[in-house]
């Protein structure tokens, strides 16, 4: 079979996910259209008059057919229009965009712990299969995914904060003591840093630990169950045995060879994974006062504003698609079989 | 039969963690049903002389902010909790294997269609689109109910479909066919039987997550109002004491929701076992 090159791979999966971003914007549209009750009588308040409200269908586009109003739908997705907040009063693209370094920083500190905590887990329980470290791994598997993400948070706090006080209390991204840094990339550890800020790094660090370590633990039961049969998959395959009776050294047989391929199904449970994190982030960010997208969702379904709900909805699914994205991708760099058989 | 029987007790004897799962599992069933018979107190009865009061003798789990009995409203809670997610996952059962069976069996732009719509579902994260559907459709438990089964519904359809994919090769259907069986009943009949046992380890694996969802659903304010018990809720209204202390409200609801997704977790994982060894990781 001829090799196609990783380029045409990559641009390939690229234009297969444009039905995938279609596919998004008609169920947002339809969500949209699917509002309880007539739209217009809700964007026009309760004290509105049959007129206001006729008038207000017909600014809304209410009253064409759903084809029509799906095109101009359109239109107002590519001008980068989502409708205003009734709650904070500005637009939904600018309190999604303010929000969403935050949200992105917590999700990612969330995914670097339950990866720093899965990987090793994982490969020492294929290494030891059967002893009780394997067992306790199994557990902690099958524990991880029944914990629910806000209950876990709560304990968290309860115990390092109520009881210990160790931890910060629940007070977002930072204690009121401190201002923000300037925004350079959105995230706090990051710009305290770039502006030298050393203490300022420690406060929002400090403040991220809990709601991270809450969102990673979540994370980590898949991660490390598919680290674990993956390993052992290959730990017991053909070429291995050839590596090991070749006489390689043991390290460079379980990272330079067992390892990278087994990081191939891991990679793939990423998707999942992803979609755990980005579903849990908004419980974690609701239980720690997070100021991210999340928390703003969830204000927002609290006080009937659906705009922000719809604008999220879009957001978090564009994000989780473009996510696929780059795990398709990282799928190609990593197997050296990539192009061989697609 | 007598072997499958012989090969469950083995099952349950190898693995004592699976044989309490099984327990707590009855437990639950005798609490969904007989509830209110169960707990001691009336579980909306507020009575303020008795607000937040730790857990003693008289109160094993304390009492909440109104002096409601926390055990009671744990007890109560279950059947709403079980309920969602039985109903839940029972539309997304019919319904997923039905359009997985017909994707598979007809193949061509039946299978097209379908699975370009799950491919849509998955592409969103699935708490996320359960929150804006229910935003959409209205803050109800039916609406909780309906965007569960939604959400779940790609689980299925792709298991039904990819086994399926497979038994249709099979001698028996083809036999089936050549007697004069027609598409429906050769689906229902004759493929979907042999289908079943599959699905069923997938069906209690992704019952704890759909009581997860349901839970964390109304964590944030969507489908059961208050004073309703049910976990979820419980916990959300325990989280505003949490800090000043007083942690039974949250860490009671929060433990028994956390026990009951772990025994559909480890019900499952003996399933598994007991009906296909080789899926085991």
């Amino acid at each position: 079979m001829a090799k196609t090159s990783k380029g045409t791979i990559i641009a390939q999966r690229l234009l297969s996910s444009l039905p995938t971003v279609i596919g998004v914007v008609i169920v947002t549209f339809l969500l949209t259209r699917a509002l309880p009750g007539d739209p217009a009588a809700f964007f026009a308040g309760p004290a509105a008059t049959p007129e206001a409200i006729a008038e207000i269908r017909q600014t809304l586009g209410l009253d064409r057919s759903l084809p029509e109003q799906f095109f101009i739908y359109l239109g107002e997705l590519a001008r980068g229009d989502l409708g205003n907040s009734l709650t904070t009063g500005q637009t939904v693209v600018y309190d999604l965009t303010t929000r969403l370094p935050a949200s992105l920083e917590l999700t990612l500190a969330g995914l670097a712990f339950a990866i720093a905590l899965a990987l090793p887990l994982g490969i020492l329980a294929a290494l030891r299969a059967g002893s009780w470290i394997d067992h306790g791994v199994r557990i902690l598997a099958t524990a991880g995914v029944s914990l629910p993400t806000f209950f876990t948070g709560l304990f968290l706090l309860y115990v390092l904060y109520f009881r210990l006080g160790i931890a910060p209390p629940p007070t977002g991204r930072l204690d009121i003591l401190y201002s923000a840094p300037n925004q350079v990339t959105g995230f706090y550890l990051i710009d305290s840093l770039l502006e030298g800020d050393l203490e300022l790094f420690w406060a929002s660090l400090t403040q991220l630990v809990l709601p991270a370590i809450t969102l990673g633990l979540f994370a980590l039961a898949p991660l490390a169950r598919v680290t674990r049969a993956a390993m052992l998959g290959v730990l017991s395959s053909d070429f291995i045995r050839t590596a090991r009776a070749s006489g390689l050294p043991p390290l460079q047989v379980l990272f330079g060879y067992a390892f990278r391929n087994a990081l191939l199904p891991v990679v793939t449970t990423f998707g999942v994974v992803f979609s755990f994190l980005l579903g849990a982030n908004i419980l974690v960010e609701k239980v720690f006062a997070w100021p991210g997208i999340g928390s703003y969702a969830v204000g927002a379904v609290v006080a009937s504003d659906y705009a922000p709900v719809q604008g999220f909805v879009l957001a978090m699914a564009l994000l989780y698609v473009v996510l696929n994205l780059l795990i398709d991708m990282l799928y190609v760099v990593i197997d050296p079989r990539a192009g061989v058989e697609t | 039969m007598n072997e499958t029987l012989r090969h469950a007790r083995y099952v349950m004897g190898e693995n004592l963690v699976t044989f309490g799962a099984f327990i707590f599992f009855f437990a639950m069933v005798l609490f969904a049903i007989f509830g209110e018979a169960i707990a001691p107190y009336n579980p909306l009865a507020s009575n303020s002389a008795l607000a937040l009061q730790p857990p003693s003798f008289a109160h094993w789990f304390g009492t909440d902010e109104l002096g409601r009995d926390v055990l009671s409203r744990v007890i109560v809670a279950t059947r709403l909790d079980l309920g969602i997610a039985v109903v839940a996952v029972a539309l997304s059962f019919v319904l997923g294997s039905i359009l997985g069976t017909c994707a598979a069996y007809f193949g061509g732009w039946c299978d097209r269609i379908i699975s370009r719509l799950i491919d849509t579902l998955m592409a969103f994260p699935l708490f996320v689109l359960a929150m804006g559907l229910v935003a959409a459709l209205g803050n109800t438990i039916e609406n909780i109910i309906y965007a569960t089964a939604i959400i779940n519904l790609p689980l299925y359809t792709r298991v039904v479909r990819s086994e399926v994919l497979v038994q249709r090769q099979a001698g028996y259907v083809e036999a089936a066919h050549l007697v004069g069986n027609g598409h429906l009943r050769i689906m229902g009949n004759h493929i979907f039987p042999n289908v079943l046992p599959v699905t069923m380890v997938h069906i209690s694996l992704n019952m704890g997550w759909a009581i997860l969802n349901a839970a964390g659903l109304s964590f944030i304010g969507l489908g059961v109002r208050p004073p309703t018990a049910e976990w979820g809720i419980m916990v959300a209204e325990g989280a505003t004491y949490i800090v000043s202390g007083e942690w039974w409200l949250a860490l009671f609801p929060g433990t028994v929701l956390m026990l009951a997704v772990f025994c559909f977790n480890l019900l499952g994982d003996g399933l598994r076992d007991l009906i296909d060894p080789r899926m085991r990781t």
